[in-house]
């Protein structure tokens, strides 16, 4: 009976510890929810009030009426959605050979990929740029998709590699005792039994590439090659007293990272656990 | 001693053929591996020492030099001279400053609340998930969006940073200019990034909580430790792997603080805010000194892994001890 009310007790300091963060952790989306259905007099207003007097979709009508929106987003979505595939699967491939295959190498490969995930991707920014300048990848939205998979080859190799290890090797030897080679195994094994750890790339390769900046802003040019980070934030310089157009446009600029993170995200966590456990 | 190796590989599969009841696999196995793994590894390789490897040696010979923009013209190597300019550059060593107060304000405290977000969900608890997913959002936003964001709340007129400070809290009679001068700005991008690091800071803790077996604590319990106890003898021991690698990964994110910067202050007024990859920036792709913004790349990562590198020995040092 006393241990069931102190049980009680601790689960409602648990409860309420929980609640203030959770207020304090989401007060600033919903404020900027909140100011993308204020007009533009009212969000200089009482700046606490979290439901507007006069709630608009004024700002949204605004900002989906711009033609260039509609095509900034179809930008965005393309390079990460190729993007995407393409990390997902050369890591894989890549992991697969370091975790599962045996052959001369690997050890020298392995630690050069290990040196990558050591290296902020900033720092390799200026020759990076001169690069893409050789290369003729200036300016140019396909021309993102080398950098951003490259970038991110290290990253989900490694993550990758530590989930293919722990496939039971007895499934492997009976798909090779049937006459299944490396690829079969890879496709029919070991891809089908790592679904979280794909989720959790897909969540990674998915997020970093929608949401890049700092390449993008470096070697594009044009106006009709912007993605949508940069077009929120140019959009914000131009027009730096409507907040409310600014927040809606980046709230429809989340929403594709929302659906991502909620469809994926309980192989997200499955995916972190086993990769922490690993390491 | 490639050639010893065939040698020894060819007789036992050749053997293995005669004994084993399926020699199909047993023969061809070994050498259609190396076959196969270079299939898999080279298309993926190939690209990234063209992305990062060749760029990170590249980066390394173009800070010797005083590189030139324009195609055909002489970029003269100039030895150390970018590198002496960059530890004599009152610009760079605020920078380095800068970064530096934001590290050691933004990563404690990221890894406070972040451990004790894990704690507490380190349980059965209904709805669970849900505060999981909410503490987590901060972190799968775009730096983009929540850099304006802040740049919003801590406007300079009635934004909610000033409404507190002044209305709610009353530490101050008048408004705060927040981002218009050095403190306050590093102040703003700190809470920026400690609101932003939080969830992953907690979700990495919450797998490595979850790993402690359940009867280790039940078995503490039944001693009657009580649960600040059971923490600091049972769990905390047990994340302290988990709690190095927070340590250090948020270590080396402190130092290449970049985007919040650049959307909320621009490294401004003057150069009052700026930090080390702004400036790198700021010299590479306004000034287009690629050989000093090199200089400035390299000397930042060398310093910073060097600091973690020491990190993490002297944290292996003392769990073997």
């Amino acid at each position: 009976m006393n241990t069931n009310n102190s049980r009680g007790l601790t689960l409602l300091v648990r409860y309420v510890l929980l609640a203030v963060a959770a207020f304090v952790m989401v007060y600033p989306f919903l404020y900027m929810v909140s100011t993308s259905f204020k007009t533009r007099s009212l969000s200089l207003g009482d700046p606490t009030s979290l439901w507007p007097s006069e709630p608009t979709l004024e700002n949204y009508k605004q900002v989906l009426g711009t033609e260039n929106f509609a095509r900034y987003f179809l930008n965005s979505a393309a390079v990460a959605i190729v993007s995407t595939i393409l990390i997902v699967l050369l890591s894989a491939m890549m992991a697969y050979a370091f975790a599962r295959l045996d052959w001369p190498g690997k050890r020298v490969f392995f630690t050069l990929i290990i040196i990558g995930l050591t290296i902020p991707t900033m720092m390799l920014i200026v020759p990076q740029f001169l690069l893409a300048r050789d290369l003729h990848l200036l300016n140019s939205l396909p021309g993102l998709v080398p950098f951003y998979v490259g970038t991110a080859l290290a990253f989900n190799t490694f993550l990758l590699a530590g989930f293919f290890e722990q496939i039971p090797h007895e499934l492997d030897e009976a798909m090779a005792i049937d006459g299944a080679g490396p690829w079969r195994r890879f496709w029919k094994l070991a891809m089908p039994l790592s679904k979280p750890a794909i989720g959790t790339c897909v969540i990674f390769a998915f997020l970093g590439t929608w949401d890049e900046f700092a390449w993008a802003l470096t070697v594009l040019n044009d106006v009709d090659n912007r993605t949508l980070p940069i077009a929120i934030a140019l959009f914000q310089g131009q027009h730096s007293t409507s907040w409310g157009l600014v927040f809606a446009a980046s709230l429809i600029a989340v929403i594709p990272v929302l659906i991502v993170y909620i469809v994926f995200q309980r192989n997200f966590v499955a995916g972190l656990t086993t990769g922490a456990l690993k390491n | 001693m490639s050639i010893s190796r065939t040698t020894a590989v060819t007789p036992r599969s050749a053997g293995g053929r005669a004994r084993r009841p399926r020699p199909r696999v047993a023969a061809t196995g070994p050498r259609r591996d190396t076959k196969a793994a270079y299939a898999f590894v080279l298309p993926g390789f190939a690209l990234y020492a063209l992305i990062m490897l060749y760029p990170a040696i590249r980066t390394f010979l173009l800070s010797f030099r005083d590189w030139q923009i324009a195609p055909g013209k002489p970029s003269p190597w100039v030895g150390l001279d970018n590198y002496i300019q960059a530890f004599q550059d009152p610009v760079f060593l605020n920078s380095l400053v800068n970064s530096a107060a934001y590290t050691v304000f933004t990563v404690p405290l990221q890894i406070i609340f972040g451990l004790g977000l894990a704690v507490l969900l380190d349980a059965k608890l209904p709805g669970r998930v849900g505060f999981r997913v909410l503490f987590y959002l901060p972190v799968v936003t775009s730096w983009v969006v929540v850099s304006l964001l802040f740049q919003y709340i801590f406007q300079s007129g009635d934004g909610v940073a000033n409404h507190l400070v002044v209305d709610v809290f009353g530490l101050s009679s008048e408004n705060v200019s927040w981002l218009q001068s050095r403190w306050t700005g590093m102040f703003a991008i700190g809470v920026l990034g400690i609101w932003k690091g939080i969830g992953w800071a907690m979700l990495i803790f919450l797998a490595a909580l979850t790993a402690v077996p359940a009867e280790l604590k039940e078995a503490a319990a039944l001693d009657g430790a009580n649960a600040a106890k059971r923490f600091r003898y049972v769990s905390l021991p047990a994340i302290r792997g988990a709690l190095s690698v927070v340590f250090i990964l948020l270590f080396i994110g402190g130092f290449n603080v970049f985007i919040s910067v650049l959307l909320m202050t621009g490294g401004g007024p003057g150069n009052a805010t700026q930090v080390p990859l702004t400036y790198m920036y700021q010299q590479a792709f306004s000034f287009l000194d690629f050989g000093y913004g090199s200089a400035i790349s390299f000397s930042l990562t060398v310093l910073v892994l060097a600091a973690s590198a020491l990190q993490y020995w002297w944290t292996r040092r003392r769990m073997r001890e």
